[in-house]
């Protein structure tokens, strides 16, 4: 079926957000560990040795205290290749991923490998690649490349306790500038559902479309997939005008990050006339301290030649100097 | 279980909260088991805002009840399958007698593979980015490795999946080829080619659970859930051995497997089933995933569900008496939950 448009619009999203954490001791050690260069692994009550060190012992449930240096060369037990690599990891080219059992330690550890797709074979031999600058995280390893030094005889040396390791955890707190930072960036299309998609579309030509109910007659704007009320598909498209009462109001005081208008001002809930449940829009034009509910108010358009498929496209909202809406005509709304 | 309905697409062009495919799914249940919304004593839904980047889309996705006069109403963020479970618990309690239970997700919004990476450890794994299909693919190598099953093995999956999925009108990927053809394609995640991995899928299905006589009166043969039971492994990868998987043995041999007859398996990828088969160890006359399983289709969210819900379906057809289906969630089968259901009750 081709149509002359798509059936729903879509737009893309970007989600960005940064995790940020404390550490606690075990992941300190381990964190403060890879600044300096070294890889700091725990020993559990079972005798593994598990790098990064878990917090606690998968066992006996207990903290995990005790701490070993290993590597910085190991053996690779699996790799996969990474045909199309997704942003943020560790290369932008194709490259592999790889379980490396680390010299010392008794199970695998997970990184990226260096080495070319036709050369890559499990048991090869891998180091370490250190980055340029570290920040304590695990990016401080840039990925494992071919081993340059000989394995000792038995293909890894025995964990030796790391003398140095309280020192580390202790240097910790005085050495990280702060918590441990995980930037996450999600990229999305977004697509609005058909409903929204012709609310939208209206709004390009001027207009604001709701749907009706068909079992209960109520109005939705913006127009929903489904009656909240009956759970049935809202089919029946209404025009509403663009005058409406402004049901209730806040006056907001404070500044936050992507505000657009200098406090105070009214973001309120406008019932449009006819319609069966309020908008959310802002209300200028008008002292702040004189908006209140009941104000009868109108949509004041951006110039036409601005008009998107957005709700944008009506500035705000501004007192029409009626008088007021009687409280019983607009109270179910609250 | 009285009552399943399910939808499934390579990608769906509408919003995220899928209430125009849930109004539908309950209008064919409300169908199915003669209830209205009003017989629905609890309502139970799993999804993720991370799939797809819309805030509370499960909070938007409650329009699709028509929850006024308010319901009682839950949601985990995990496969629906574990929506199954609460709804199950709660019915246990006696609180309630009938519950419906779904699920959705749009996994085509965004990179999905890259998406899951938020599941992983947020210290020592996620700042990596290591995508499903990576981890997919390290874990089929150690298998290989081990000696545990080969390339061959793997595109027998392929195959049989496929071939099933021929019939399964809700299958995304669907025709067999031969083991021999489908070793012949190209690597893609070398040690895994494109058919070992289950297809991004957007999808959303809902099921009725009823307890006793409301089961009788809504569903000529009701598939009674006799065993019920979820388990988790450890989350890091360096914690667990990765070519079993205890948590679905510990899930299974706590919902007893004695005399399954089909087995509807939640595996993304092939090798995973072959871990799956062994951890349950399923005799070799059980039927595998005759729907197709997860390779046919792999809703997020909802994949799980699907295969409690044709796992049943098997027994409201007549087709058998005794049924498990299987869910995961998690990274390489971290989390397993096992649903054993009877054509009769004991």
């Amino acid at each position: 079926m081709s149509t002359s448009q798509a059936r729903t619009l879509s737009a893309p999203v970007s989600v960005n957000f940064d995790y940020t954490r404390s550490v606690g001791p075990t992941l300190a050690a381990f964190f403060t560990g890879l600044r300096q260069g070294r890889l700091v692994a725990g020993r559990l009550s079972d005798g593994g040795v598990v790098l990064p060190p878990p917090e606690f012992d998968p066992t006996t449930h207990d903290p995990v205290t005790e701490f070993v240096e290993v590597g910085p060369t190991g053996t690779v037990q699996s790799w996969t290749w990474v045909p199309e690599p997704v942003a943020g990891q560790p290369f932008d080219r194709p490259f592999a991923f790889a379980l490396v059992l680390v010299d010392g330690t008794t199970a695998p550890f997970l990184h990226a490998v260096d080495v070319p797709y036709d050369e890559l074979s499990v048991g090869m031999r891998v180091q370490v690649r250190w980055a340029e600058e570290r920040v304590g995280a695990i990016t401080d390893i840039t990925c494992f490349e071919p081993a340059t030094v000989p394995s000792d005889a038995g293909g890894g040396s025995p964990a030796q306790p790391a003398a140095a390791v309280p020192e580390v955890v202790a240097a910790h707190a005085a050495q990280l500038d702060g918590p441990l930072i995980t930037p996450v960036n999600l990229d999305y299309t977004y697509a609005a559902s058909p409903e929204e998609s012709a609310f939208f579309r209206g709004l390009q030509e001027g207009r604001i479309l709701g749907q009706r109910c068909p079992t209960c007659g109520k109005v939705y704007v913006p127009p929903r997939g489904a009656c909240p009320v009956d759970g049935v598909p809202t089919t029946d498209e209404v025009e509403l005008a663009g005058t409406g009462t402004v049901t209730t109001f806040c006056i907001v005081n404070v500044p936050f990050l992507g505000q657009k208008i200098t406090p105070p001002y009214v973001s309120a809930y406008v019932l449009l006339d006819g319609a069966d449940i309020a908008f959310l829009h802002l209300i200028l034009g008008v002292e702040a301290s004189e908006v209140r509910m009941g104000m009868r108010v109108e949509a004041v358009w951006r110039p036409r030649d601005e008009w998107g498929t957005t709700v944008e496209n009506i500035s705000h909202f501004a007192p029409t100097g009626e008088p007021d809406a009687d409280y019983e005509s607009y109270k179910v709304h609250l | 279980m009285v009552g399943f309905a399910q939808r499934q697409m390579a990608e769906f062009d509408g919003s995220p909260t899928m209430v125009e495919l849930l109004v539908p799914l309950f209008a064919e249940l409300y169908e199915q088991t003669g209830f209205t919304r009003k017989d629905i004593g609890f309502w139970c839904s799993g999804s993720s805002d991370y799939l797809a980047g819309r805030s509370f889309s499960f909070v938007s996705a409650v329009d699709a009840i028509g929850a006024l006069p308010p319901v009682a109403e839950s949601h985990v963020e995990m496969d629906a399958a574990w929506a199954l479970y609460e709804a199950w618990v709660k019915i246990q309690t006696g609180e309630i007698d009938t519950a419906l239970v779904y699920g959705f997700g749009k996994s085509s919004a965004g990179v999905l593979r890259r998406t899951l990476a938020l599941q992983l450890d947020p210290y020592t794994m996620t700042p990596l980015w290591p995508d499903t299909v990576s981890l997919a693919g390290l874990q089929a190598r150690l298998g290989i490795e081990a000696g545990l099953w080969d390339e061959a093995t793997m595109a027998a999956v392929a195959q049989r999946s496929l071939t099933d999925a021929q019939d399964n009108p809700h299958a995304v990927r669907r025709g067999g080829s031969s083991v021999e053809e489908l070793l012949a394609r190209p690597m893609y995640a070398d040690p895994l080619r494109k058919h070992d991995c289950a297809p991004v899928t957007d999808g959303a299905s809902a099921l009725v659970l009823a307890a006793d006589d409301r089961a009788r009166e809504s569903c000529e043969r009701p598939a009674w859930i006799g065993g019920i039971a979820h388990n988790v492994d450890p989350l890091h990868l360096g914690a667990r051995e990765l070519t079993s998987s205890p948590s679905s043995r510990r899930a299974g041999d706590a919902a007893g497997l004695d005399g399954i007859e089909i087995a509807e398996l939640h595996a993304p990828f092939t090798h995973q089933e072959l871990v799956l088969r062994e951890s349950f160890g399923l005799r070799a006359d059980v039927r595998i995933s005759p729907s197709g399983g997860a390779l046919a289709g792999n809703p997020m969210f909802t994949a799980g569900l699907n295969r409690i819900g044709e796992a049943a379906s098997r027994i409201h057809s007549g087709e058998a008496t005794r049924v498990m289906g299987h869910a995961t969630s998690g990274p390489l089968l971290q989390q397993n939950l096992v649903c054993v259901m009877d054509g009769a009750t004991k």
